[in-house]
């Protein structure tokens, strides 16, 4: 017997399985960096004096780095659009594009961490750095994540396009919603640690 | 074995790993029941690993300066582990073999370390490897033990089955599942061997001691790291098969009670889980690259001012903790009272009382488990307004366990009852867990709390709930499901020696602690409060506490004895269906094979039509139309 609803949808559910998974993971992410926000308020709140991200922390560079990544969220939308209207090529190309953004963020988060370093500056600071450097490390040990799994879909895993484009097309759906979530953490992140 | 349910045996295996060879079958198995019998039995390991470290424990406790007869503890694995190799070579099983093995292992830990003069001088424990063993016992019998037994265990073999699904909805994640435990528990042991022994700031590990702890603490945060990912892959995987891979006609309404227990535990696992991730990432930071989230400003250890920024604040940790932890209380309790709702029904021949009472009472309770934490921190002094918050919502929250419980004894009202050892166990498990339920709420409330707070009560409290209680569930569901797994009974005269024993050495050590804490004895005791004056007149239970505690590991003896030996030996099962249940997982043949269901079931009736008056039988299936 296969196991029912991989590819199809569960007519009472609306779901097939990946996406219900892929959910409940990002209910779960949601949680852990729920309670390291809620450890950032806690202790910002209880702090004699708290430092403004704005002066310590290049907020151009986390401008930029916003702006990719919103980018490649589109983009990660359109190749599964391509998918969708049996594009292939398209696909390969947006899907490019999404794991380049990908890279080129964390290249821009290395210098950010350079200058950091060269200047002496570690998470032992203080508080306001040892945040900053957990919150920001985790996020982008989650964009390292997604990286590997788009350029997994991108390389290897794309030959499943051949014999099963439906599943596949799934697949790059699911990709796709840890990769906006992705996204949307940095989305709160950078107002809270650069700007407030 | 009998296939009598198996017309054709070969429509069952048309599943592509059918041939495949011993490491796919047995070791890097995709299929649920092979995970769920490999969670099972590492599980079961892991609990009498812990045990063990309790019973070396209990002996610096009743006797503080009487050195320590190495031997006899190491005895007691060594004697099973030789046992089970002569059993596995004799019968040619390569599993009683390996466990044989690794009883073998325990028997030489524990002799390694209590002859090891720098550990036990002149036989007599240290302080420090007192205080790790006590960290050690609890994180391995939670994390370790307990919810990898009910929920990686149980809920692997039997969910699936019960909701009439061929598999977990996702094979490889489940295989994931089980190798980041089996994982995270071999990090686990290899802290003993560092440099400081294992970790040794409690099961809780607060801050700042354990920021300053030994390198054994920063082992304990990989090891969580491993068994939290296991458990959220896992929780992911039984959602999913639950609500997407059930029958047809299998609505919400007519799942087995276990199976919706199973699925409130998930939830909890999955939202309460990941907060305890992130503080383990924050006190990784303050331990390896020096920053101080838990360290407050001017620290002073050993007379020194603590060289790091400061800031920190240690009540972060606790509430970071308390709010996986105190959900984590119901992911031990609810896969239990999921399995004795089963046995109960199964045994009384009638169905549950108030099914419906019992689903939205667990639902109510897990969701209020969240809003409940803070109750394990009156005494921390974070003011009395949250205190009384914390208090209101914890005495809410008793009200759906109550239920359920009450649910389950009204259940037994008239029924003509089978005292089959499963049922004997799920019995017990009733007034057990009362009592482990009822002393909880003068620690629920913050006044009576200040004299309860960390003494024995607090320990005697929670070991009711989870030792007689989960655990006790737990052997009625091996005993229960057994036969459908291997396809022979166990014994039932060994198993009521198991129960009388269990029952009786389980209050024997719990029961005493209830005392000594009412008279004010602290927890964690080195010398078991022969120092303090106010323990002198409740000091001698220490003694009966300890003698309960290694009697209950000689009563241990007949459990592992019928476990291996029904393998080969036991009676087999005249049907499929033993027990006469109702429920879908006996509906397959014995053991189910790979895609479990001969044909794709589909169900009618609700999960316990026991004694049915219009009925042939007293039990009607829920895939007979």
């Amino acid at each position: 017997m296969q196991i029912p609803y991989t590819v199809t949808t569960r007519p009472d559910t609306g779901l097939h399985n990946a996406k219900l998974g892929i959910w409940l993971f990002l209910a779960s992410e949601v949680m852990l960096f729920g309670s390291l926000f809620s450890a950032y308020i806690l202790l910002r709140v209880a702090a004699v004096e708290w430092p403004h991200g704005s002066q310590l922390l290049n907020v151009p560079l986390a401008f930029i780095n916003t702006v990719i990544l919103i980018a490649s969220s589109v983009t990660m939308v359109l190749s599964w659009a391509s998918l969708k209207m049996k594009d292939f090529a398209k696909y390969r190309r947006y899907m490019g594009l999404t794991i380049l953004c990908g890279f080129g963020f964390l290249i821009i988060k290395a210098f950010e961490y350079g200058a950091k370093f060269s200047h002496g500056i570690f998470p032992a600071e203080d508080l306001f750095y040892a945040t900053y450097f957990t919150l920001t490390g985790l996020h982008g040990l989650h964009v390292i994540g997604g990286i590997i799994v788009n350029a997994y879909f991108w390389g290897p895993g794309s030959r499943l396009w051949n014999t099963e484009p439906e599943r596949f097309t799934n697949r790059v759906e699911v990709a796709g919603l840890y990769w906006h979530f992705v996204d949307l953490v940095w989305i709160f992140l950078f107002p809270t640690l650069y700007l407030l | 074995m009998q296939h009598v349910a198996a017309a054709t045996p070969a429509a069952a295996g048309a599943h592509h790993e059918e041939h495949a060879g011993f490491w796919r079958t047995y070791v890097f198995s995709l299929d649920h029941k092979v995970i769920g019998i490999q969670y099972m039995m590492t599980a079961l390991l892991f609990l009498f690993l812990g045990f063990t470290l309790m019973m070396l424990m209990r002996w610096q406790i009743a006797y503080p300066t009487r050195g320590i007869p190495g031997e006899w503890f190491a005895l007691l694995p060594a004697v099973i582990g030789l046992a089970a190799v002569a059993v596995g070579a004799y019968s040619k099983r390569r599993l009683t073999l390996l466990v044989g093995l690794l009883f073998g292992g325990i028997a030489w830990l524990v002799w390694w370390m209590v002859s090891d003069e720098t550990l036990f001088p002149e036989g007599i424990m240290l302080p420090e490897l007192y205080n790790s063993f006590g960290a050690m016992h609890g994180t391995i019998m939670i994390f370790l033990g307990v919810v990898p037994l009910a929920v990686g265990g149980f809920g692997n073999y039997v969910v699936p089955l019960q909701v009439g699904a061929p598999d977990m909805a996702f094979p490889k994640l489940n295989m994931m599942s089980y190798w980041s435990y089996f994982a995270g528990g071999v990090v686990m042991l290899t802290s003993f061997f560092v440099p400081g022994g294992a970790a040794n700031s409690g099961w809780t590990s607060y801050p700042p001691l354990a920021d300053i702890a030994t390198t054994g603490q920063t082992v304990w945060l990989f090891g969580m790291v491993f068994l939290i990912t296991s458990s959220l892959l896992g929780s992911v995987n039984f959602i999913v098969t639950i609500v997407q891979l059930r029958a047809k006609g299998l609505t919400f309404m007519r799942l087995p009670f276990f199976v919706w227990a199973q699925f409130v535990t998930s939830f909890l696992l999955l939202l309460a889980f990941p907060p305890l991730e992130g503080a383990a990432i924050l006190q990784l930071m303050d331990r390896l690259a020096g920053t101080s989230f838990f360290l407050p400003s001017g620290l002073v250890i050993s007379g020194q001012v603590l060289d790091v920024a400061g800031g920190g604040s240690p009540l972060l940790w606790q509430h970071l903790f308390w709010f996986l932890a105190h959900p984590e209380v119901y992911v031990l309790i609810l896969p239990a009272m999921g399995i004795v709702a089963e046995i109960i029904a199964n045994n009384t021949r009638k169905p549950l009382w108030g099914y419906r009472s019992l689903v939205y009472a667990s639902i109510f309770l897990g969701f209020m488990s969240f809003i409940v934490w803070a109750h394990h921190m009156f005494m921390t002094g974070m003011g009395t307004v949250i205190s009384t918050f914390f208090q209101t919502t914890t005495m809410i929250i008793s009200i759906p366990s109550v239920i359920i419980l009450s649910a389950l004894i009204i259940s037994l009202w008239g029924g003509s009852i089978r005292y089959t050892v499963p049922m004997l166990f799920a019995i017990a498990f009733l007034p057990m867990f009362g009592i482990g339920g009822l002393t909880g709420l003068p620690l629920g409330l913050a006044p009576t709390d200040i004299h309860l707070h960390d003494t024995y009560y607090v320990i005697g409290h929670f070991h009711y709930v989870v030792a007689p209680g989960t655990i006790f569930a737990l052997f009625a569901g091996i005993y229960y499901w057994y036969p459908k797994v291997t396809g022979r009974m166990m014994s039932e005269a060994l198993g009521k020696v198991h129960f009388w024993g269990s029952l009786i050495c389980m209050n024997g050590i719990f029961f005493p602690m209830l005392i000594q804490g009412l008279a004010g004895v602290s927890r964690r005791l080195y010398d078991g409060g022969t120092q303090y004056a106010h323990a002198q007149n409740v000091l001698q239970w220490n003694e009966v506490m300890s003698i309960s505690a290694w009697a209950l590991a000689l009563f241990q003896i007949p459990f592992i004895l019928n476990f291996f030996w029904s393998m080969k030996k036991g009676k087999q099962v005249e049907s499929d269906n033993p027990w006469g249940a109702t429920t879908l997982e006996w509906q397959t043949p014995t053991p189910p094979p790979h895609g479990n269901f001969t044909s794709i079931p589909e169900v009618y009736r609700g999960p316990y039509e026991y004694s049915a008056p219009d009925a042939a039988k007293d039990y009607t299936p829920q895939n007979v139309p």
